[in-house]
Formats: C-alpha cells, sequence, structure tokens
C-alpha cells in the first residue's frame, strides 16, 4: 500500500475487518478503537497494550488520522471557529458555539455545498468534496474544548444527506460504546430534505432530525431552494409524518425569516396546516445578509409576532440566538471560497 | 402542471439513440401534453426511486424524449444506458414550473442542461430567445445544427477546455460576466449546481431582478 490511510473515522466493524486482514486478534480492534475514541492520544506508537507488531502492521499501513486545526477566529460572544484543512487540500470550517452551561459543535460534513439555496455562503463556493467519517468527527475530538462539548449539530458546510453514509458513520462513532459514548439525543442532523437520505436516516439513526423549511409554498421555496424540485416539502413532511416524533426523538423546522417574503399571516397558516400531526418545534433564525441575494431579513416586531402566531397555532417556536455573527460563524456565512481560489 | 406527479407508467422506448460518447436521447410514444421546460420522472422500475429528467423533444413531437448522460456511479444512468429500443421503462406525466414563454429571454445552459432549451427550441418559442451553452469538450454540444439553424447568431457556444472556430474559449460565466445584459428579460439557468448558483449570483450582481431569474438545478 503506498498510500497510508487514516485509523480514526474506522468504525469497530472496520476496524474488525483491518485486524482480520492483518492477522491480528479479533479484541485488538477494541483496543484500537479503545485508543482512538476514548484515550487521549496522538500517535500509533503511543497504542501501548499493543504488541509491538500490531502496532508496526499498523503503522506501515495507517496514520493516526487526527487533523489539527490551522486558524482560529473567536467572536465577542465567545464562538470560536475553527479552520481545518482536509485530506484533499481543500478547507472546512466548524464553530464552536458557548451558551450558557452549554457548548455546542455545529460541524461540517461536505467542503462546499451542490444545493445552491439562494440564502448561503456556503452554497456560493460550489462543491469541493465529500467528508469522511474522520475529517467530521475530527472537528470534534481536535478542538480545544472536546472534552466540555454537550451537543452537536449537523448544520455547518454542506448538505449531511448529501454524504450520508459517512454521516452515519460518524454519528455510529459519536454515540456508539466503543466510541464516544454520547447520547443521540445530543446529535441533532440537520437536511433541507433529501427524501431518500432522510428515509434512510430516520431508520438507521437515533439523532435528532432538523428540517431547512424556510417556506410552505411550492414556488417560493423553490426560488429559495432549487431542491425543492426533486425533493418537494410535501414528500418530506409525508415522510416525517409516518414516523413517531412524540418520544425523545425530536423533529425540528429551520425556519430563517425573510422580510416581506415568508413572515406574513398566509405563512402562520399554511405552516399550521402542514405541520399538524407532528410535534415539533420551529426555529426562527434571523436572516444575516450574505452578497448577492435579494433577500434581507426581518424586523424584530414582525420576527416576534410571527413567533407568537405560530405559537398561539399550538406549534412551539423559539427565535435562534444569533452566534458568531462577527466572524462569520452564524447561520448559512460558512464558506471557505477564498481559500478554494488560492489554492 | 406545478405538482409532483407520484404514478409511474410503463412505457416502451421507440428511441435509444447515442448522440455523442456516453451521451443519450431515448424516447417513448408521448400520451400527454406538456409545457417546453417540463420534465419527467424516470425510472428502470418500481422499486427503485426514479429521477427527475428535462424533457428534450418539443410538445408537438409523436415522441417524449429525455437527454441523459451516464453517471459512472449511478444507479440509474447506466442502466438506462444498456436499454434498446423495445425495452421498457417508468414515466411520470410531465410537471414543473421552468417554463419556457413568448417573452424574450436568455438561456442559459451546460452539459445536458440543454434539455429544456431543445424543448423550447422544437415547440416553436425561438423568437427573441438568446442561448448560451457552455461544455467542456467540443462534442458536447448536443443539436448544435437544430440550435443553429433555429436561432442563428442567437446561439452562443463557450468551450472550457479545447478551442474551435466560432466558440467562444472559457466557462458560461465568463460570457456572462463579460456581456452587458438587459435587465427586462428573463433568464433560464439549466444545469449542474455550481454553474447554476454562479450564474445566478452573476446575474443578480448585474441589478438583473431576481424574479427574472429562472433556475433548474441538476442533483
Amino acid at each position: 500500500m503506498d498510500i497510508k490511510t487514516p485509523l480514526f473515522g474506522k468504525t469497530l466493524g472496520e476496524l474488525q475487518q483491518l485486524c482480520a486482514e492483518y492477522g491480528l486478534p479479533k479484541f485488538t480492534a477494541k483496543q484500537i478503537a479503545d485508543w482512538l475514541y476514548v484515550k487521549d492520544i496522538q500517535a500509533i506508537d503511543e497504542m501501548t497494550n499493543l504488541s509491538k507488531k500490531a502496532r508496526e502492521r499498523l503503522e506501515e499501513n495507517h496514520t493516526f488520522g487526527l487533523i489539527d486545526p490551522i486558524d482560529t477566529k473567536i467572536s465577542t460572544d465567545g464562538t470560536r471557529k475553527y479552520l481545518f484543512p482536509t485530506e484533499h487540500g481543500k478547507f472546512i470550517e466548524t464553530a464552536m458555539i458557548p451558551f450558557k452551561d452549554r457548548k455546542t459543535v455545529c460541524v461540517s460534513s461536505q467542503v462546499g455545498c451542490k444545493m445552491g439555496c439562494l440564502f448561503c455562503m456556503t452554497g456560493k463556493q460550489g462543491f469541493q468534496g465529500q467528508l469522511t467519517a474522520g475529517e467530521i468527527v475530527n472537528q470534534i475530538r481536535n478542538i480545544p474544548e472536546r472534552n466540555e462539548i454537550t451537543n452537536i449539530v449537523y448544520m455547518g458546510m454542506g448538505e449531511p444527506f448529501d454524504n450520508l453514509d459517512e454521516v452515519l458513520k460518524s454519528v455510529e462513532i459519536l454515540t456508539a460504546e466503543w466510541g464516544f459514548a454520547m447520547s443521540p439525543r445530543r446529535i441533532t442532523v440537520s437536511s433541507i430534505g433529501i427524501v431518500p437520505g432522510l428515509i434512510r436516516f430516520i431508520q438507521e439513526c437515533e439523532a435528532h432530525l432538523a428540517i431547512s423549511l424556510h417556506t410552505p409554498f411550492h414556488e417560493e421555496r423553490q426560488n429559495l431552494m432549487p431542491v425543492q424540485i426533486a425533493y418537494p416539502l410535501e414528500q418530506v413532511i409525508a415522510e416525517i409524518k409516518k414516523h413517531d416524533f412524540s418520544g425523545q426523538r425530536r423533529v425540528s423546522f429551520e425556519y430563517i425569516v425573510f422580510g416581506g417574503l415568508n413572515d406574513t399571516p398566509r405563512h402562520v397558516k399554511e405552516l399550521a396546516r402542514m405541520l399538524a400531526g407532528i410535534k415539533c418545534r420551529i426555529n426562527l433564525i434571523r436572516f444575516h445578509p450574505i452578497p448577492g441575494t435579494p433577500l434581507h431579513g426581518t424586523d424584530e416586531a414582525t420576527l416576534q409576532s410571527f413567533k407568537d402566531a405560530l405559537n398561539n397555532k399550538g406549534i412551539l417556536t423559539t427565535i435562534r440566538a444569533s452566534r458568531g455573527v462577527d466572524i462569520y460563524a452564524a447561520c448559512g456565512l460558512l464558506s471557505t471560497k477564498a481559500l478554494v481560489k488560492k489554492t | 402542471m406545478n405538482a409532483q406527479p407520484t404514478e409511474l407508467h410503463k412505457v416502451m422506448l421507440t428511441r435509444h439513440d447515442e448522440i455523442s460518447p456516453g451521451v443519450f436521447v431515448i424516447g417513448f410514444i408521448r400520451k400527454h401534453t406538456f409545457l417546453p421546460g417540463q420534465a419527467i420522472k424516470l425510472g428502470i422500475d418500481r422499486d427503485h426511486p426514479p429521477r427527475i429528467y428535462s424533457i428534450c423533444s418539443g410538445n408537438n413531437d409523436d415522441e417524449l424524449c429525455v437527454l441523459f448522460n451516464i453517471k459512472e456511479d449511478g444507479f440509474l444512468t447506466p442502466q438506462l444506458a444498456g436499454l434498446g429500443v423495445g425495452d421498457t421503462v417508468y414515466a411520470s406525466a410531465p410537471y414543473g414550473t421552468f417554463l419556457g414563454t413568448e417573452a424574450p429571454a436568455w438561456w442559459i445552459a451546460t452539459g445536458t442542461g440543454i434539455a429544456p432549451f431543445r424543448s423550447m427550441v422544437r415547440s416553436d418559442l425561438v423568437k427573441d430567445k438568446k442561448l448560451v451553452h457552455g461544455v467542456r469538450h467540443i462534442n458536447q454540444f448536443y443539436f448544435d445544427r437544430e440550435f443553429t439553424e433555429a436561432l442563428g447568431e442567437r446561439y452562443h457556444r463557450c468551450c472550457s477546455s479545447e478551442s474551435a472556430e466560432g466558440i467562444q474559449p472559457g466557462r458560461v460565466t465568463q460570457f456572462i460576466r463579460e456581456r452587458k445584459l438587459p435587465a427586462e428579460e428573463k433568464y433560464y439557468i439549466c444545469g449542474q449546481a455550481t454553474m447554476a448558483v454562479e450564474t445566478r449570483d452573476l446575474l443578480i450582481a448585474k441589478s438583473i431582478p431576481f424574479e427574472n431569474i429562472v433556475t433548474e438545478i441538476y442533483f
């Protein structure tokens, strides 16, 4: 093997397969997983309960696989944005958002994005590649706050359901007993609603689900989110209604509020009709203006009354606090386009 | 028709032409009326999810045709490529809101994103239309004879990797960037996401009102 591949990011099943290939005892896989995801080491040579032969075999073909952030930006509100290089010479951003007693990490699942949503900076850099499960989990494992993280949201760069295999693997690593052993109830995966991915995610993963909704009307949503033509919201909602979200697993809907576009009583009425029967929450998000869009945010009074109107219709609705705006870490602002051009 | 049809009908292929290496036009007898620019869902069976393809035939043609290229890692296109005339596929009724009109318009496409504009041309929506087609290789200017005949000098070809007489070097976005464009006309963009988003943003930056920009992105 000419190129060494990273161990970090492999599931227990993959490590067992690897150990079988190398003629190592089956229990070695669990030991490796323990070193990768539980203990705080950085190199294969530090896996001291593995035989020397096993370590040599691993080092012949693999790296440990951690990638350090190469830049950090710190917001006045304490939010931090980390810049990570990826395997293919590209870059991704990760936000760490402290709020009261929580520390939430917002991870990226792709370099760039194919979806082309009108309101999103990431979409403007196009799509540069998929992240591996290791590159996704590395965004959590390899930041200074790694031992204080309370929540993980897949709301950074990219569309998670467009890279579902690696996203599911990353959630497995984060939640498995042999991995980070986090509760899946502390993880939220956010999607614009790619239906085949949605169906698989609901069946194969226990993490919370968030759907980018933004307007309940077909043509408006198609203008905001071109994916609407391929996977209309009505199909997304129909799939969600097939599943019981009344237990601990939550579904929420993300709704960026644009002035004069999706903040009217007509929208409240249609949202109430569309979401009837789903135990859910709507998160209203302030729009952070970006270049090259005809959109603008709504005013605070309209935002509050929109929230109240939805709550009055029986839909639990909250307004998400904007965090990290000054370092472009807030919702919709992540982008490594400038770095793409330089490389 | 805006709502997506859910029902798929079994149809027999009456056309299966490889018009360029790895690029096919397949068709079957048209059973529905449609508006030029609309799409259909197409599947190989009822067990696997269908994909959406823009119609590339005219609304008076006897056959309803679509254009596709083989996606190496795709599920459907390699199988569609392996079919022949007489084989069956599953197709929905036409639908979609990417609709050509009589109004003056710019049509901007990359690769197989040319399909809805060929449908518009074959449906006689050619007056005051300008077409910009971007491709990587010269042999990807699908239907170029038809477009040349219908649009003449209003047919602009951009090629990013090869050069030839009468063809603009570079990408579609470069062509758009260098042109003064009328704000009151409609702009239809069809193709892969990166081009479509970049073109959309370029047009907005050139003060084209957003309501005049219609985008169809291939996923």
